[in-house]
Parts: structure tokens; sequence; C-alpha cells
């Protein structure tokens, strides 16, 4: 049984299914990383006037995220070629620009685990502060969030990518629907960086 | 049939038939899923009531051995067959969660919404029909993380179905496996949600406008965007719980928290407050989530058993958007008395007011439905009825707990227990029955029995009632909610202590009186009287399926062509007009 719209957009919205699934989905991320900023508001505004203290402490590596930043955002750059390349019918160019994002998150994570290993070795724990605990709840759950839109774009890459010959169209749209996915990722990146190393 | 089909290229031409996992256990068919939804939930409300029916023996007969399964709990549980406290705290955190989140939620979202939904809609399935299949398994872990914990050396969490930190920081182990399982359970919610409303967006058949849905499917519409949007909140939330238990972080527990006469070797700078937040964000909506699938099958059932159009269809529609959106600011009326201060109370007190409008805007189009109605007053109706009156005592008992004044003496007290018991006991529970006797036809092709029915209906009304009223009056006379032997040590309690008794033995009657029910449910699924499409006569699009539906739902295109309630309307020749049925020329 076909379940309509699946590719073809529905004539009143101009959307398929799994456009408007991926955005639902990105409004609970929002809703999830919000509360997690939330909760570094009322951690910082709680904390007596400690927390300049703490991040002090903590020494994140300000040049390293400002890297991983850059990496984060070539990848975004990759994702959208990729995608580009699909609509143009070019499988090649599409598995290049595919492999590209798959390998700067790759590199994006190779970076945070420099970083939380340095942390570790001079014993800054996520029990030693509460900045350092919603350091690493943060970044760590934005570094799954990371490894998720790997496996995904890595999936629709390789494996995936035979969809191509039998419905190219199916596959640009779910292409287009992981990459919304890692653009978000990047993005809540983005609020990340500036908030855990510049504030 | 359970023999799974062998791949042959005999088999070739029939692309639809399934191996018999592919068929019943991973289906992907959101009748099966439905089924699968609501067996679980059925199971777990039984088991959530047997937790609750041992904890009454012991506020009833405080100190005295449990008889028949006490010497069964073991020494750690109950020593000598009587109940240890933390023991009664476990039945009481387990049965709050169980019946919340793997009880009601399961069978009025994931049960009634997944079955009867696509079909209201004129859909074939699901938007995604493998997340559909996910959300459920994702489900089932949750619920055997939830059961297993019971196993653990030192029992399940037992910090209340609200977990509050940092309590629940320091507890035993079982805290742990109620996060992971409450994880699993949130995944599925979530995935869920995105499902529905991706369904409603984009499967309704054509002419199916919005204002031509079902009261049903915009309950359920409701419903998923406050699971959407409330429960990551609660990830979030309980993500940092378990940090502070497994990592040793302080997300909760503030500076020099004592514990057993020692301070506790944490960093500290954590907020109590801020768990409360998080949890009450998602756990009032949740309240939402629970009574709104319910008010949803109830205007069904009224509709098609009064005979008449709903009253005020689109004010309803318009409150129950007005409730969902509402509901995401009144969440601290749960935190009154955590000294949060007067202007934060003061904010959620008049939001809390203005939220109770909605609801008895539809409560009111609900009753006025039945004026002037030809009623029948058949299984589904009684309990719909039923709800009625009993959702008003639960929602009306509600207003003085709204106002913080009034709120801070009661707070503490069962007369809260018995609020939120009337919404939710013979109030959403009652419209879930109304659910399944009115939609058991369409699952299984044949009608539950009528004499059963009723045989548990009124039982069950009067039982209720003999719950959960003496909670009113206990309250009142300010017997606290958190006490293992039912408050026989405080002077206070005295007289009403005795009604202790009354609502344990009025608890016990009332799982009798859930026999019949049961006995109905498996008896009818073979030899109850046979259905057509539309036993009840009813005008929406699901009874236009053959009963029980095949994969892909309907055997004709479906066109909508009117509005969902056209019952008794002048000139007709009979006195339902089904919403797809062409227009006579």
């Amino acid at each position: 049984m076909e379940i309509p719209y699946t590719v073809e957009a529905h004539p009143e919205t101009g959307l398929n299914n799994g456009k408007i699934g991926i955005w639902l989905f990105l409004t609970s991320e929002v809703m999830l990383f919000g509360a997690l900023f939330a909760t570094f508001i009322m951690l910082r505004l709680g904390s007596d006037g400690n927390w300049a203290a703490m991040q002090a402490e903590a020494e994140l590596n300000i040049p390293l995220a400002t890297l991983n930043t850059a990496v984060l955002i070539a990848s975004s750059l990759t994702m959208v070629m990729a995608w580009a390349s699909l609509m143009r019918g070019q499988l090649g160019r599409f598995k290049l620009f595919g492999w590209l994002t798959v390998a700067c998150g790759g590199v994006f994570l190779v970076i945070k685990y420099f970083e939380y290993t340095a942390k570790f070795e001079h014993h800054h724990y996520p029990e030693s502060s509460t900045f350092l605990a919603i350091y690493f709840a943060m970044t760590g759950l934005h570094a799954l969030h990371v490894i998720g839109g790997m496996a995904w774009n890595a999936y629709f890459t390789g494996p995936g990518s035979k969809l191509f010959h039998t419905n190219r169209q199916w596959l640009t749209d779910r292409v287009e629907h992981s990459g919304l996915f890692w653009h978000f990722v990047d993005l809540v990146w983005i609020f990340l960086f500036p908030v855990f190393y510049l504030l | 049939m359970a023999e799974p089909v062998h791949a042959s290229p005999a088999h070739d031409e029939h692309h639809h038939e399934q191996s018999f996992w592919r068929k019943y256990i991973f289906s992907t068919d959101h009748k099966v899923i439905g089924v699968q939804y609501s067996v679980t939930g059925l199971a777990f409300l039984l088991f959530g009531f047997v937790l609750m029916m041992v904890m009454r023996w012991n506020l009833a007969y405080p100190g005295e051995p449990i008889p028949f399964i006490g010497s069964l709990l073991g020494e750690n549980r109950a020593p000598g067959g009587i109940m240890l406290p933390d023991f009664y705290n476990e039945l009481g955190a387990m049965h709050g969660t169980i019946m919340v989140f793997l009880g009601v939620v399961p069978l009025a979202v994931g049960g009634f919404g997944n079955f009867v939904m696509p079909l209201q809609l004129g859909a074939p399935d699901m938007a995604f029909p493998r997340i559909n299949m996910i959300s459920y398994w994702c489900l089932f872990l949750g619920g055997v993380t939830m059961f297993a914990s019971f196993f653990l050396p030192n029992g399940a969490a037992g910090n209340g179905w609200t977990s509050y930190s940092p309590l629940a920081d320091i507890a035993l182990n079982g805290q742990t496996a109620w996060l992971i399982g409450m994880i699993f359970l949130i995944t599925s919610s979530l995935l869920g949600a995105v499902n529905f409303i991706t369904t409603a967006i984009q499967l309704r058949a054509p002419g199916m406008t919005w204002m031509r849905l079902p009261f049903f499917c915009w309950a359920q519409i409701v419903t998923a965007f406050l699971l959407l949007l409330a429960f990551p909140p609660l990830e979030a939330a309980g993500v940092l719980q378990l940090m502070d238990r497994v990592a040793n972080t302080s997300f909760f527990i503030p500076e020099g928290l004592v514990v057993g006469g020692e301070v506790v070797d944490r960093s500290g700078g954590g907020s109590p407050l801020l768990w409360q937040h998080l949890f009450w964000f998602l756990a009032h909506p949740e309240v939402y989530v629970l009574i709104l699938p319910a008010m949803g099958i109830v205007a069904e059932v009224i509709a098609n058993n009064s005979r008449k159009p709903l009253w005020g269809y689109r004010s309803m529609v318009y409150s129950l958007i007005f409730l969902g959106f509402m509901s995401f600011i009144v969440w601290a009326h749960h935190m009154f008395i955590t000294g949060m201060g007067s202007v934060m109370s003061t904010f959620f007190q008049t939001t809390t007011m203005i939220i109770s409008i909605p609801s008895v805007i539809i409560l009111s189009a609900l009753f006025i439905s039945l004026w002037g109605g030809s009623i029948r007053y058949n299984t589904p109706m009684l309990f719909a009825l039923g709800f009625l009156p009993m959702f008003g005592i639960g929602g009306l008992t509600g207003l003085p707990l709204g106002l913080s004044a009034a709120d801070i003496p009661l707070h503490d007290t069962y007369y809260v227990i018995g609020h939120f018991h009337y919404v939710v006991a013979p109030g959403t529970l009652f419209a879930l029955f109304a659910g399944v006797y009115y939609w058991f036809p369409k699952v299984t092709g044949r009608k539950m029995n009528e004499f059963l029915g009723k045989l548990h209906f009124w039982p069950s009304l009067v039982f209720m009632n003999g719950v959960f009223f003496p909670m009113m009056i206990q309250g009142l006379n300010g017997v606290s909610r958190r006490l293992a032997d039912g408050g026989i040590t405080y002077d206070f309690a005295g007289e009403v202590a005795g009604l202790n008794r009354m609502m344990s033995v009025s608890a016990w009657c009332l799982a009798v009186a859930q026999i019949p029910f049961i006995i109905n449910f498996f008896m009818s699924i073979r030899n109850g009287e046979k259905a057509g499409r539309n036993p009840w006569n009813s005008t929406t699009v699901e009874w236009l399926a053959p009963s029980p539906a095949p994969h892909g739902n309907f055997d004709q295109p479906i066109e909508v062509v009117r509005g969902p309630y056209e019952y008794s309307v002048p000139g007709s020749d009979k006195d339902y007009v089904p919403q797809a049925e062409p227009a006579s020329t």
C-alpha cells in the first residue's frame, strides 16, 4: 500500500509528508534545547555571581571551539552543495559533498574529543561545578545530535543512494530533510559557542 | 496462523500476504499498532490498579499483614507481610507513573488515536507507518524497564510520580531505572506526535475540511501538539537528573544539602525549583493530554447516541485550541507552596482561572447536546454520560487549588488526590471505557455484550465515588496525602481516618466490578453479536470501512461532502446522513 504524498507534494499544503514531519520534529528539538538553555539561565542567575569564576576555572579552549565552529559552518555548506547536486542530477558530486559533510562532522567530533580529554586531564569533570555540568550536558547532547546527523547522511550518501536510479525525487527530498536536521544541529552550536566560550 | 509464510515464487503474486511477525507483531498497520497500544495500556491500567489496591490495604489497616500476597512480597518490602513505608512509597510512585504514562496515554492517544483517527480522516494509514511501529516499541521498552525496576535489589523508584529533586537525586537505584524508562516513553510520544499531526495535515480525504473534522480528531491534534512541545523539556530534565545521579553533578542540588546529618559531597549550586519548573512544564500539559482525548471520545459517543449534532461544534473546537495554548502557561500553579513568590503566583493563578473557561465551554456544550435528543442508553452512552458529572466534580474542585491562597492549606492533603482522580479516574477512564465499547465492533467486527456492559458501568460508578469522594472530606480536614498509614497517628485525622476503610473496600469492590468488563472483552472477540460496517448508525467516516477494516482501510473512494454530525436531518429518510454519502438528488 502506498501512503499518499510521500514523494509528491500535497496540492493544498504544497509539502510532502516528510517535510512536515521534519519541521515538527525540529520544533520539539527547539523545546529540548530551549529547556536546557533555560536551565543554563537559571543556574547562572542562581550562582550568586560565581559564574565568571567557574567559567574561568574551566579554561575552555576558545581557539579550538572557533575552529570547530568553522568546521560545522563548512559542513552546512557542503550539505547544501550535496542537495543542489542531486537537484541537478549529478550523483557523483552528490556523493562527494555528502561524504565531505560526514567527514566535517567527524572532524568536529575529533576536536571535541581533544577538548573533553583536556578537561579530564585537568580534573575538570561534570561534577566539578554547575558551569561544567551544564557545559558537558549541552555539548554532549549536541555531539549526540552530530553523530545522529552523520549516520543519517552516511546512510543516504552510501547505501541509500541506490534510490537515485529508481526514485530520484524521493532521494532528493530525503537529503533535503536530513539537511534541515543538519543545519539545525549546526545552529544549536552557533548558540552554544558564544554562550559557553565567549559570554 | 502462527506459521511464517515462506518466501517462494508462488507467493510473489500475493503482495499482501505477510508473515505472522510482520502482520501482528512488527506491523506497520495503524490499526494493529492501535490495538497493540490499547492492549498494552489496558494491561498497565490493571497493573497500576493492583499496586493501588495493595497500598489501600496499608491505609485502611496499617501495621497489619497484607492478606494473600503479603508473604510473597519478600522481607525487604513487607517483613512478615506488614508493608514497610519505603515499599508504600514505591507503590505510590509507580502507581502514578504507570497510570499516567503507561496506562492512560497509550490507551487514549496511542490506542484510540492510532486506530480511530486515520479512519475518521478517511486516510489509508498514518503518514509514517514505520515510525508508528518504532513509537510503539519504544513505549514497550519503557514499560518493560518500569516493570523490571520492581525487581532491582532496592526496588523501584519511590519518589512520587513527580520525582522531585533533591530527594530523587540521592535516592536508590530504582530512580535511575525510572529515568531510563521515561526517556523511552518520551521518545515514543514524540514520534507519535509528529506522526499524528502530519497525518491530520496531509492525509485527510478529499472534502474533509478542517471544520468537517470529527471533534475526536481535533482533540487528538491538539493533544499531539501538547506532547510534541511539552515532553522535550521533561526529556531535558530527565537527562539532567540522570547526570545528577550517575555523574555526580549538581543541577538540582543546592549548596550545603544535609542528608542523614552530613553535608552531601557535591559541588552544589543547583536548584530544586528548577526540576519542578521543568517537570510541571510537561506535566501540566500532560493533564490535558489525559483529558482531551477523553473529551473527544465523549463528544463522538454523545452525538451518536443522542441522535443530534453536537451543540456548538465550532466553539468547542476553538475552546480546545485555546485550551491547548493556555495549558503551556499554567504549570506553576502546582508550585504555589514552594515559595516562588507572590508575583509568580498571581500570574499563574490568573492564567489558571482563564483556562477553566474553555473547559467549561466544552463541558456545557456536551451537556446542551443532550437537550431534546432521543437518547439511546447503551453501554458506551452510559459511560459517556457518567463522564460528564464526574469530570464536572473534578474540574470544579480544581478551582480552589488554582487560587494560591486556597491552595496553600489544601495542597498537601488528600483533597488534591481526590480532585485529580475525579478528573482522571471516573472522568478519563469512563470516557476510555465508552470508547472501548463504542469502537470494539470496528476492531473485531463484533459488539460487546450489553448486559455485561451495564453490569460493569453501574457498580463502577458507585465505587469510583466511594473511593474518591471521601478523599475530599479527609482533605478538607487536613489529612496529609503522603502518609503510609493513612494519617491515624495524627490527632486531626481523628474522626475522618475511619473513611480509609470505606475507600479501601470501595477500591476492592471496584476491582470486582471490572471482572464483567474483562470477561466481556475476551468473550466478545469470538462470540459477540456480529456487527456490520455501521452498527451504531453513525455519520463519521470510520463506519464506512468494513469491520474489521483491511490493510489500507477503505474498499471505496472516500469523498466527504458534509459535516461530521448530521443526525436527525429534517426531510432525510433515515436519522443519520454519513459524511461521505453523496447528496441525494
